[in-house]
């Protein structure tokens, strides 16, 4: 990250403004208002940021029920993680042998999903450029509460050997809520087993509500992210 | 015909031996998938995890009534498949509500789930939905047509559209199996059913390696867990269908489970044996290999 950029993450969150969200970045050709002529003749005015994504902010879901059934969905939970098919480091390759006879973790419940709303876990695998964030944000976003993070590999949760690299984040707690970190650049599967089991105990003891922290803070968490992605050029609201 | 009221938990009594019947068969033949592919596998219960998994996930999303009613329309596919025709001859509690002329009706339900699937998946909005819909609508249309032909045969061969008196035709010994007595309508069928199973060499529509995921690309939580229920329903179901026409019906429980493990076992022994066929390239082999066969079933019955 350059000097001014380190300046800018020492200001406080809440002095952010409000025109964050309106900088002069030009909005995407796909996402600029337009109107449309329908074969009849009617004209049909689109803006897609308004008629295409979602105008609310995420919100807390409490846990609506008593706590023996509770615990029952935490137990159902946790022994059925679906993990996001996203890979965005080096750390991608350590997750393949998952899947494979060697370690196969679907013997643990643990499976793949290609698409992020069937998905309730997120593993940041590895180093994260700011390019990729945004990515991951989207995605992490169209999850469904409950959801989880694991952070991957040391660049997760210092930067890594990529600590004074232009355009990857080093924290990456400041950008979306980490329920666990795996440490090791990089991590052997069995790190990552024994990692997904602690996972487990977390989301059984009822530790694990990453969601809903991310929607209380929601304003923090996007004042950083909109910090380092400089050219936010996309809905505030991803689901 | 009389309606018995007691025919109403009588169903509900089979739909529940059906689904948990369903839930284990299904982790089973993952399982064997596994192991063919020298993995461990999921534990056999993993399913029902899935389930409640699924039901407790706190927050969804609609995308309107279509997007809503789409796993409805799939499950009522799969229910409804599975109430119109005796799951266990001659068993008064497990005839379900089967009536003369249940046979087209079921033909008809094989479909219907398809189909409100396509247009509960198009009103996602999500380009792989669009392109799974029209890629399995195409695959389907064309596997049900030799499954369709074989049906006529079959109709016509024991002059009856009630699929009671087709099991009643094939009673007293093997060899009175339609199998026996009709082997290129079976054969037809039985290459239908390879393509209706979403099983590899037919399941490019819903691979996840594939367009990502297909047509459920955008269903999550509740809807997605009562699509999964449905996943385990409806190939008992259509299993069912062809156990009564082709194999001779179960009189009883345990010959049913034996009968449909076996039949289930032929789409998971081809899947693991066969890769995976494109959308142009499956249409093209049913055209081909099953369609002839079932026209020739009809001609020849």
């Amino acid at each position: 990250m350059n000097d001014e950029l380190e300046e800018r993450l020492d200001e406080a969150p809440e002095s952010q403004p409000e025109s964050l969200r309106l900088r002069d970045i030009p909005v995407r050709e796909e996402l600029q208002p337009r109107t449309v002529i329908a074969p009849d003749g009617q004209e049909i005015h689109i803006d897609p940021l308004q008629d295409y994504y979602c105008q609310a902010g995420p919100t807390v879901q409490t846990p609506a029920y008593t706590k023996i059934i509770e615990d029952l969905f935490n137990w159902a939970r946790s022994e059925s993680l679906w993990i996001l098919g996203f890979g965005t480091g080096c750390g991608a390759i350590e997750m393949r042998p998952l899947m494979t006879p060697r370690f196969d973790a679907y013997r643990y419940g643990i499976q793949w999903r290609p698409t992020p709303r069937q998905a309730n876990l997120l593993v940041i695998s590895g180093y994260l450029s700011v390019k990729t964030l945004k990515r991951a944000i989207r995605s992490y976003e169209q999850m469904q509460n409950p959801k989880y993070v694991v952070g991957l590999g040391s660049c997760t949760i210092n930067g890594g050997m990529y600590w004074d690299s232009y355009n990857t984040i080093k924290c990456l707690d400041q950008y979306m809520p980490v329920d666990l970190y795996i440490t090791g650049c990089m991590p052997r599967p069995e790190a990552l087993l024994q990692g997904f089991d602690d996972l487990k105990k977390l989301i059984r003891a009822g530790k694990a509500e990453g969601a809903n922290r991310y929607a209380e803070n929601f304003d923090w968490y996007k004042a950083n992210q909109k910090r380092v992605i400089k050219n936010w050029n996309m809905p505030d609201y991803n689901w | 015909m009389s309606f018995e009221w007691i025919m109403i938990p009588y169903s509900l009594l089979t739909l529940f031996i059906v689904v948990n019947y369903g839930l284990l068969l299904t982790a089973l033949m993952q399982k064997i998938g596994a192991r063919v592919g020298r993995r461990y596998g999921i534990p056999i219960w993993q399913n029902y995890i899935d389930l409640i998994k699924n039901y407790s996930i706190r927050s969804s999303i609609t995308h309107g009534p279509m997007f809503y009613l789409g796993p409805v329309f799939r499950l009522t596919g799969g229910v409804g498949l599975l109430l119109f025709v005796p799951t266990i001859y001659g068993s008064e509690m497990f005839s379900n509500l089967s009536f003369a002329g249940d046979l087209i009706l079921a033909l008809y339900f094989v479909f219907f789930g398809t189909l409100g699937m396509a247009l509960g998946a198009a009103e996602s909005g999500h380009p792989h939905a669009a392109i799974g819909v029209s890629r399995g609508l195409s695959q389907v249309t064309t596997s049900e047509l030799p499954l369709a032909l074989a049906v006529f045969a079959v109709a016509l061969q024991y002059e009856t559209l009630s699929v009671t008196e087709i099991v009643a035709a094939q009673q007293g010994g093997v060899m009175n199996w339609t199998l026996f007595t009709n082997p290129l309508a079976v054969t037809a069928a039985m290459l239908s059913f390879l393509g209706s199973m979403m099983r590899p060499p037919f399941d490019v529509v819903l691979a996840p390696q594939e367009i990502p995921i297909g047509p459920p690309t955008e269903y999550h939580s509740s809807y997605l867990a009562l699509m999964q229920t449905n996943r385990v329903i409806f190939p008992i179901a259509k299993i069912v269908v062809y156990m009564n026409l082709f194999f001779g019906g179960a009189a009883s429980w345990p010959v049913f489970f034996l009968k449909v493990f076996l039949i289930y076992l032929f789409s998971v022994f081809v899947g693991t044996v066969f890769p995976r066929f494109r959308v142009e390239q499956s249409v093209r082999w049913f055209l081909i290999w099953a369609v002839p066969l079932g026209i020739a079933a009809i001609v020849l019955v």
